[in-house]
């Protein structure tokens, strides 16, 4: 997994490339988004290639540490198969996703 | 489904492979899955949902079976019947009972950030049945009918 971050206004704004499963970004994924230098945190998804349930597993995680420590964290460019494995646990259900970054940008 | 000619012609097809209780080992599993399915003329994304259920039964040996014990084996078989595809996966762990895994749809448990993989392999095979020897070593037994099509595509989920 890699990790590019770009600060838009207030806002990181963190691409995520490569695979996010067991052993291999899962806890990556984490750090990164616990660094991250803003409260209000875009994960932009779309270069992911592969996700497992641990995967799945830091995500909702992250939500959870940013949410409680007063943050935000939304999705952008779901990739198709990501977004069949958020709908069939409900998890699409938690957490805001957008196709286009300039609402999403304005959505915080 | 590209067409049922290939299915036929895969008949009695069986393909078994051992690996160390490596993560990075879990992938190799997942692509022979994937590539027999395409093989047997299954589409690309029921392929994917097959070789993700095969991936994350993988990684429940490595991790809850073995115990990230590198000495320790994970063996999966894959065998075509006709339409029917079955794929065991055995490690050598102590085995847990099926029934006390909680449901990762409760709302209680909707952002626990792990248990959800008995669930995905649910969703994208048509059935899954553990077994435990006495002494020891776990089994999970995966079907699926490739003639019916792919897990959430079809509308199972």
């Amino acid at each position: 997994m890699k990790a590019t971050t770009r600060d838009v206004n207030d806002i990181a704004i963190i691409k995520v490339d490569g695979k996010i499963t067991i052993g291999a970004g899962d806890q990556q994924l984490r750090d990164v988004i616990a660094g991250a230098s803003s409260k209000k945190i875009l994960l932009d998804l779309s270069g992911v290639t592969t996700i497992d349930s641990s995967g799945i597993g830091e995500l909702v995680g992250s939500y959870t540490t940013v949410t409680n420590k007063g943050g935000k964290l939304k999705l952008l460019h779901l990739p198709a198969k990501l977004n069949e494995l958020l709908h069939v646990t409900q998890l699409i259900t938690v957490f805001e996703v957008y196709e286009n970054e300039q609402e999403a940008i304005n959505s915080f | 489904m590209r067409g049922g000619s290939n299915l036929m012609e895969r008949d009695g097809e069986r393909i078994e492979i051992t690996i160390s209780s490596r993560f990075e080992n879990i992938e190799l599993v997942q692509v022979i899955a994937e590539h027999l399915c395409e093989n047997a003329g299954m589409d690309e994304d029921g392929s994917h949902w097959i070789g993700m259920a095969v991936r994350e039964a993988v990684a429940n040996a490595i991790k809850h079976g073995n115990k990230l014990d590198v000495k320790k084996k994970v063996n999966a078989t894959f065998e075509l019947h006709g339409h029917e595809l079955a794929i065991t996966i055995s490690d050598e762990g102590t085995g847990f009972d099926p029934e006390k895994v909680s449901d990762p749809l409760n709302p209680q448990n909707l952002m626990k950030t792990s248990g959800r993989g008995i669930f995905y392999m649910r969703t994208f095979m048509d059935q899954i049945r553990y077994s435990f020897e006495a002494g020891g070593g776990t089994s999970l037994v995966m079907t699926k009918n490739l003639a019916k099509g792919t897990g959430i595509a079809s509308g199972k989920a």
